[in-house]
């Protein structure tokens, strides 16, 4: 089971990519449980396995016209549907490697793995509970998904 | 085809060349686009750290940006590998994998500077400018 201070280093770090990374800061609200079902899945999901110390999965999941938005404000110009799955690949990266500040580095993190539109495709195991981190960005709304042992 | 001791032979412009390596796209534009600076010329782009070998080997850089996580060949057996190949080549790491340990051990591998990401336009033009300092082409 996931503390909150464990918590707070996902909060911390999406928050930390959006004003960095995104030009400019989102709401990052707090984290929740995932009582019944599945965590929400958006059109593009970036998810990264974790395996040492702690094993499980992170992924982050948003719409197309939020990373649109968000490569524009990077500067990219090609707004590509394969640059949308580089993208929150490239977040859910970005969010778990940095976890490694507090985790140590035997917090092991995969290369990112993408899924444009196929929800079944993620799997959270059943026996952990997903703890969901609400972002709001501009207009747009996405997920930081955290699930643990 | 260079050999595995290759010199690298100073661009007619005077620039120095720049490689990188990330298996992220958008990470290697944004990187090239941010680097297109007087003194660096992008010649070479790679996905991931066998990539990255094998253009080096070709063409070997004067500068080089490397991701660590990436499929294949991760950054750290790259730096390894780049510095045999030309011990004097300047690396950049350019990773979200922010634990001390990952650091040092890219240092010790013979990465000269450590950058994480997220980073802001400027942060990646100060920390290459601060890697050519350390290296003496400041002029």
């Amino acid at each position: 089971m996931m503390t909150k201070v464990e918590l707070e280093t996902f909060v911390e770090g999406t928050t930390h990519y959006f004003a960095t990374a995104a030009n400019q800061p989102a709401s990052v609200g707090s984290p929740y449980i995932v009582q019944e079902g599945k965590p929400t899945i958006q059109e593009f999901t970036g998810l990264i396995s974790i395996a040492g110390k702690r094993r499980g999965i992170v992924y982050f999941t948003a719409s197309r016209p939020m990373l649109t938005v968000m490569l524009m404000r990077m500067g990219e110009t090609e707004l590509t549907q394969e640059n949308m799955c580089d993208l929150v690949g490239e977040v859910a990266n970005t969010i778990s490697g940095n976890a490694r500040r507090d985790f140590g580095k035997d917090f092991m993190i995969s290369v990112p793995t993408v899924v444009a539109g196929e929800p079944e495709k993620i799997v959270t195991p059943d026996n952990i509970r997903s703890f969901v981190i609400p972002i709001n960005w501009r207009s747009h709304s996405a997920q930081l998904v955290v699930c643990l042992e | 085809m260079a050999s595995a001791n290759a010199k690298a032979e100073p661009l007619t412009n005077g620039k120095l060349k720049l490689m990188i390596c990330d298996d992220s796209n958008i990470i290697r534009r944004k990187i090239e686009r941010e680097l297109q600076i007087e003194r660096l010329q992008v010649i070479a782009t790679a996905a991931n750290g066998k990539q990255a070998v094998e253009a080096f080997r070709k063409e070997p850089a004067d500068v080089v940006t490397m991701d660590i996580t990436m499929p294949e060949m991760d950054g750290i057996e790259c730096v390894e590998n780049l510095v045999k190949i030309k011990p004097d080549v300047l690396i950049l790491v350019i990773s979200a994998l922010s634990d001390k340990a990952t650091a040092i051990e890219a240092l010790k591998k013979g990465a000269n500077g450590f950058l994480c990401k997220p980073f802001t336009d400027r942060q990646l033009t100060e920390a290459l400018e601060e890697l050519l300092r350390g290296a003496g082409n400041d002029d």
